[in-house]
């Protein structure tokens, strides 16, 4: 029998044995508190099972207990580098639920946050990815950036990373005054940042050599397993709900949506270095269009839901499809609240990527997975 | 006033009628025409400053796809609403599987965006529901299916027609305890394999719950092995009876 280096090994050789080896849940390159039960050939992965759940809160629960309002900091604490579009999916889905139409002047501040939200999110990912496959340097560059974003966020509602800072009806704060003009300046640097990261890695060999080729995810599986957000474009499909159904400010605002075409890590790479640039775009499309007028709408001091009604609703995260499906009872607690965690779904395929590669690619498909736990687990 | 004039004034009496009913009629009018001026300010008003509105529910057997699916799978759809621009049909636990078959390859609803549960215990039979919303990306267009299930009941698993289906019904049931037939791999997801209960259930309390059931009775022999509800999780061994306490040395500090 004939062998060279690249044929993926799943039979047992030489009078080998196929090993069980355990990885994670306390283990850096998870992200988190993955664990995955691999069965190896050697150094190929043969099979992969990923064990979730080692930071579930029972977030689900506690949205029945508490109201409307109070509900939103639990949003936060799901996915955690991307509060603010947890947030807007929640508030997005008791809007519709209700019946509450923000004004024009709280969907635009709305879409500069959670651009700047996808910005940073993004940004983590690349810090932690680039790491785990070897290259250290762009960890430094992509937090300076992430850094300034968060002090935004700071100045604007008072908290970095769980910012619950939108509420069902509107906005509950107005921008500082000097927000406009430094949000400007980040946005007008950032993509020169962009370039800064790409030159460190888009033509690095080592870095195509890690990346090209592994982990593939064809579109016709990704859509099997309801795989969404930049996995789903990185394999060639076009769809983001940002253009298929828009919210908030989102159909005022050009934008385009890039696509990749040969489904491995390196084109998921390529989506996402684009959607950066295409985020700041809107941005500073919002921040010339921003309106004057009220950010609240009218609306009860305690929401209450109509009795027997549902609604579902969901926003393009940095991850994927986070959507929020209630149902009210006509008291002032959802009477059932279901997240649809974006990251839940992409992990699902993650044995399809990963059959039959080398173990050092699985931390690379890990990392362009780019999971959250606490959205996982909820 | 005496009989007389009382008599004599019949006509009069009814010309005061006729009065009174004309002065209620326009104070109608005046109210209805208060109430159109109200709702005309109320339309004039932008649309965040109104009162908020709920989407309204119509019935939605007129939708192409519920008259194109009533077709084929008849009797499994029992109810077809439009809620706001939501399409939500009512379907037979026993056809889920064919309908959801039908949706993903004739009509193009190729992706399955979650599936998730409810409990309704207030319902006297059906307890639970399992929830499906499913996608098409030429259509652009969401669909909610929902199938009731009484407690102790199978669900036909959709697994065979999406894959991802998987671990959404494994979570239905870890959290509700409603199992999927010909589900692959049917085990427990958030919480621990020997965990006790379904958490997302009404009668599931928050703070959770001190049934003193072995955790892991299939690998430890009895009496032995974690114990739910015991804080350390294992179940301690009896404490030795404490011996008498010296009446002479204790309460006297030197």
């Amino acid at each position: 029998m004939s062998l060279s280096s690249d044929t993926p090994r799943t039979e047992t050789l030489f009078g080998l044995q196929e090993m069980e080896l355990n990885f994670g849940p306390q283990h850096p390159a998870t992200h988190g508190v993955l664990r995955l039960r691999l069965k190896v050939d050697g150094e190929r992965v043969v099979d992969a099972y990923p064990i979730i759940g080692y930071l579930h809160r029972g977030t689900e629960k506690l949205f029945e207990l508490h109201p409307y309002f109070q509900n939103v900091p639990h949003t936060d604490r799901m996915d955690y580098v991307a509060a603010a579009t947890s947030n807007l999916a929640y508030v997005g889905a008791v809007e519709k639920l209700i019946g509450l139409t923000p004004p024009p002047r709280a969907r635009y501040i709305r879409t500069i946050l959670a651009e700047l939200q996808r910005i940073s999110s993004h940004l983590i990912w690349l810090a932690t990815h680039a790491i785990d496959i070897g290259a250290m340097t762009p960890f430094f560059y992509t937090f300076r950036e992430r850094e300034v974003i968060l002090d935004l966020f700071e100045e604007y509602c008072g908290a970095r990373l769980t910012l619950n800072c939108m509420r069902p009806g509107g906005q509950p704060y107005d921008l500082p005054v000097g927000w406009e003009e430094r949000c400007r300046e980040f946005i007008d640097d950032f993509p020169g940042k962009v370039d800064e990261y790409e030159g460190l890695l888009t033509n690095n060999r080592i870095w195509k050599k890690r990346t090209i080729d592994v982990g593939i995810l064809p579109p016709e599986v990704a859509l099997e397993y309801g795989v969404t957000g930049p996995m789903l474009r990185g394999a060639g499909i076009e769809w983001d709900i940002r253009k298929a159904m828009p919210y908030e400010a989102y159909s005022e605002v050009e934008f385009d949506v890039p696509v990749a075409h040969n489904c491995d890590t390196y084109d998921r790479y390529v989506v996402r270095m684009e959607e950066m640039r295409q985020s700041t775009r809107i941005v500073d499309q919002c921040l010339e269009k921003l309106p004057d007028g009220p950010i609240m709408a009218k609306r009860p001091r305690v929401l209450k839901a109509p009795k027997d009604s549902e609604a579902y609703f969901s926003v393009e995260g940095p991850k994927g499809e986070i959507g929020f499906y209630i149902v009210g009872d006509g008291t002032h607690t959802p009477y059932r609240c279901r997240v649809r965690p974006a990251s839940f779904m992409n992990l699902q395929v993650l044995p399809e990527m990963v059959r039959g590669q080398l173990i050092a690619d699985l931390v690379a498909v890990i990392g362009t997975t780019d999971i959250v736990l606490g959205e996982i687990d909820r | 006033m005496s009989d007389e004039e009382q008599l004599g004034s019949t006509a009069d009496e009814v010309e005061a009628k006729a009065e009174a009913e004309a002065k209620a009629m326009a104070k109608a009018e005046a109210i209805a025409a208060a109430k159109a001026k109200k709702a005309a300010e109320e339309a004039a008003k932008p649309v965040w400053e109104r009162d908020p509105k709920p989407p309204e529910v119509v019935d939605a057997s007129g939708d192409s796809l519920v008259s194109d699916l009533r077709a084929v799978h008849g009797e499994t759809i029992s109810s077809a609403n439009l809620i706001g621009e939501d399409l939500t049909l009512g379907v037979d636990r026993s056809g889920i599987r064919e309908l959801c078959d039908s949706l993903r390859n004739q009509h193009g609803y190729r992706l399955l965006v979650d599936i998730c549960g409810a409990d309704y215990p207030q319902r006297e039979e059906e307890r639970f529901e399992v929830v499906y919303h499913v996608y098409s990306l030429e259509r652009n267009r969401r669909v909610r299916l929902k199938v009731r299930v009484p407690e102790g009941e199978d669900v036909p698993s959709v697994t065979s027609v999406w894959r991802g289906a998987d671990w959404c019904e494994r979570e239905i049931f870890d959290m509700f305890g409603i199992v999927f037939s010909d589900h692959p791999d049917m085990t427990r997801i958030l919480t621990w394999e020997g965990f006790n209960g379904h958490p997302l259930r009404k009668d599931f309390p928050v703070e959770g719950i001190d049934t003193g059931a072995a955790i892991y009775p299939e690998r430890y022999e009895e009496d032995a092995g974690p114990i739910a509800g015991t804080g350390t999780g294992w179940k301690l061994p009896k404490p030795e009876p404490e011996p008498e306490p010296e009446s002479e040395s204790e309460g006297v500090e030197s």
